[in-house]
């Protein structure tokens, strides 16, 4: 494959979830320049030549530790000094965690926030200079419908979704001159390792549909995108309900 | 912990069911457990899907590429890609997959775990003979790597090897190159079985694809007759564009049949109107693929309508010398009058399949769907079975609910070889029922 220099360079942290692979393999397929950035070093490889059979110019993979706010700096870092030009960033490292177990064990709610929200806004942080100097650039931030309204099965999860979903907001509010477009991705249940343990209804979407709709929206320059669009109905209602009726609605 | 269920709608006994993202993740979870079976899309219809307890491993997330040579038409993927999603990729780069199922819910480790073959077998022989290599991890932990000509008995095992020689996890296919998107068709309405074996013999040479459709309510002199389908990829056009334009066409269904009423009337109705539809002897015409090889998938789920006591497919092969066996088996259909929508006949090459319980050998095989009536059903399977024996013919295992030990172990004289490949930590109900005695 021969690079041409209108090959979209995409960057994406957390390349290892479900859905950022679904939404590298389209950008694959339209001969993007990828940076991936994950842990583990041979999930790396196997997408990587994922990647490179379905016909990506150039795909690197960056090994980090996206669980800190440190290792998120880092990482970016990393990879400004493999690139000075991206087009698309996508933040899509995350863990959903089990509200039992967080609600006792003080270090995993440490933990999950720490790679739900310090780490997605340092990474946001770090690269806002480039972009900002670019005067391009859509960051797309993977938030959850869950954030829309704390949910008594997963509060904790949703409240770290929460906190990116108005950081991401707020930081688009702030970008509107600049020529950076922020995108708020709100997916609901997906089947994807993530929910592997979960039932799977009729709500439950599949990666490659949601996928579809994260690189319309990043090619629109929406704002926020619930995925698949019922959501955004069903939130709709759900945000408001009357707190004294939601309490009782244990879903 | 719950029941897999087949496309028969069989249900298993209970296993956990874990699904598979990563080839390094099947290492812990064959240490952890004592007894398996991959599950792909759970498009067998009896119990060779079926895990005996134990996990059934879902194979569908693992479905990476590794390589694809757009020169070559070489690829290399994980065992749980289906054939959907491989189409999708490979029928704009202008490849096709050698040999094709009649649905494309089936994953590439499921293909080549029943050897499948497709309406081009008097061309291609079956998947596994365009496999160029497969990586089989094993539950102690080690990877064959096999091939036609490297650890070549093992390849002959795993090949058709219904998933019980470890979890096939690579697979290297050679494709075949196409042209367009386009299929050039033809069907003709068929007068009864000579006209169908005079068709399929004849159509040999020039054309790739042909089956028959066959009213088996019909008998006397209509016995047989049905509608002959053939087709060629078109020779002209532009695959990438024309598979853009596809995937957005609804593309009408050829099948239309009550969910309600199954019964010899209605059946017959069908079958008498689904023959009448074709008003001249030969129709030819330009068809999408999908309709062309997939005219079920449309309807999603449509093995619902048998009722929720799921349906039954019996599929023989037979030699060729044994038409007065075939035309046997049709008079017992009619006369039973529990014929199906579906009878499909199709003669096979003479390709030799690769594998060791290989269904597809030189000769005639049918292809039947009933509704499953219990008792009923069991009665007219037994008489088809004794047929079938006498015969020196077979059923094909991803086809087969009910097959008799001895049924089984007379169709496939290599199953004692082919078991002593089998996995320990790996079985299914299908391979319990049959390997015993």
């Amino acid at each position: 494959m021969v690079e041409s220099p209108n090959d979209p360079v995409v960057a994406i942290f957390g390349a290892s979830s479900g859905m950022a692979f679904s939404v590298a393999r389209i950008y694959a397929q339209k001969h993007a320049r990828l940076f991936l950035i994950a842990r583990d070093k041979q999930k790396l490889n196997d997408i990587e030549r994922d990647l490179k059979a379905r016909g990506a110019s150039e795909v690197q993979s960056l090994v980090a530790d996206l669980g800190s706010a440190f290792g998120a700096r880092a990482a970016t870092e990393l990879l400004r000094q493999r690139t000075t030009h991206v087009d698309v960033v996508i933040i899509a490292s995350g863990i959903l965690g089990d509200t039992e177990q967080l609600l006792s064990d003080p270090k995993a709610c440490e933990d999950l926030f720490n790679v739900n929200v310090q780490a997605p806004i340092a990474i946001s942080n770090s690269i806002l200079p480039l972009l900002l100097q670019q005067k391009s650039g859509v960051l797309a931030i993977f938030s959850s419908v869950a954030g829309d309204r704390g949910r008594a099965s997963n509060f904790v999860y949703g409240a770290s979704k929460a906190a990116l979903t108005a950081y991401a907001s707020g930081l688009r509010a702030r970008l509107s001159e600049s020529g950076v477009q922020v995108l708020t991705i709100k997916p609901g249940i997906v089947a994807t390792a993530m929910t592997a343990h979960l039932p799977r209804g009729p709500l439950t979407a599949n990666p490659e549909a949601v996928a579809k709709r994260i690189v319309q929206a990043i090619e629109k320059r929406k704002d926020t995108l619930y995925a698949p669009g019922f959501w955004r109905w069903v939130m709709a209602v759900i945000t408001h309900l009357p707190e004294f009726i939601f309490k009782r609605l244990r879903f | 912990m719950k029941p897999t269920q087949s496309w028969g709608g069989m249900k298993g006994r209970e296993s956990r069911q874990e699904p598979v993202y990563w080839k390094q993740d099947l290492h812990a979870a064959l240490l952890r457990d004592t007894q398996f079976l991959c599950y792909g899309q759970g498009r067998s219809y009896g119990d060779s899907c079926l895990p005996s307890g134990g996990t059934a491993l879902l194979m569908s997330p693992l479905n990476k590429l590794q390589n694809f040579d757009a020169q070559t038409g070489l690829i290399k993927a994980e065992a749980g890609l289906s054939f959907e999603a491989l189409l999708d990729f490979i029928v704009p780069h202008g490849w096709f997959v050698p040999v094709t199922p009649g649905t494309k819910y089936v994953t590439l480790g499921g293909a080549i775990a029943n050897d499948i073959h497709g309406k081009n077998h008097h061309k291609r022989g079956t998947i596994g003979c365009h496999v160029q290599e497969l990586e089989v991890l094993r539950s102690n932990g080690e990877t064959i790597t096999c091939s036609p000509t490297r650890e070549a008995e093992f390849f002959a095992a795993t090949v058709g090897g219904l998933g019980l020689t470890g979890v096939i996890t690579v697979c290297t296919l050679q494709l075949i190159p196409i042209a367009s998107a386009f299929m050039d068709a033809e069907t003709i309405k068929t007068t009864g079985l000579d006209d169908f074996f005079t068709l399929e013999d004849e159509s040999a040479r020039d054309w790739e694809y042909s089956m028959s459709w066959i009213d088996c309510m019909a008998h006397g002199k209509k016995r047989g007759r049905g509608i002959f389908f053939r087709g060629n990829h078109a020779k002209n056009g532009d695959p990438a564009a024309e598979f853009t334009e596809q995937a957005k066409w609804k593309v009408a269904v050829p099948f239309q049949a009550p969910s309600w009423i199954l019964n010899r009337w209605s059946i017959r109705a069908f079958n008498e109107l689904y023959y009448q539809q074709q008003q001249t002897r030969v129709k030819k015409g330009r068809m999408p693929l999908d309709p062309f090889f997939y005219p079920l998938d449309k309807i999603l789920h449509w093995n619902r309508m048998y009722g929720q006591h799921g349906l039954l497919q019996y599929q023989f092969v037979l030699d060729s010398k044994r038409q007065q066996e075939l035309t046997e088996i049709f008079d017992i259909i009619a006369q039973s009058g529990m014929g199906s929508f579906l009878a499909v006949l199709k003669k096979f090459g003479d390709i030799r399949s690769p594998g060791m319980l290989s269904f597809p050998r030189d000769g005639y095989t049918l292809t039947l769907d009933f509704q499953n009536q219990g008792p009923r059903s069991e009665a007219l399977f037994k008489k088809l079975d004794a047929i079938v024996l006498r015969a020196g013919g077979r059923l094909y295992p991803a086809k087969d609910a009910m097959m008799s030990p001895e049924l089984f172990q007379s169709g496939y004289p290599l199953w004692r070889e082919f078991s002593r490949f089998v996995d320990p930590k790996f079985t299914s109900q299908f391979w319990q029922r049959v390997s015993r005695g």
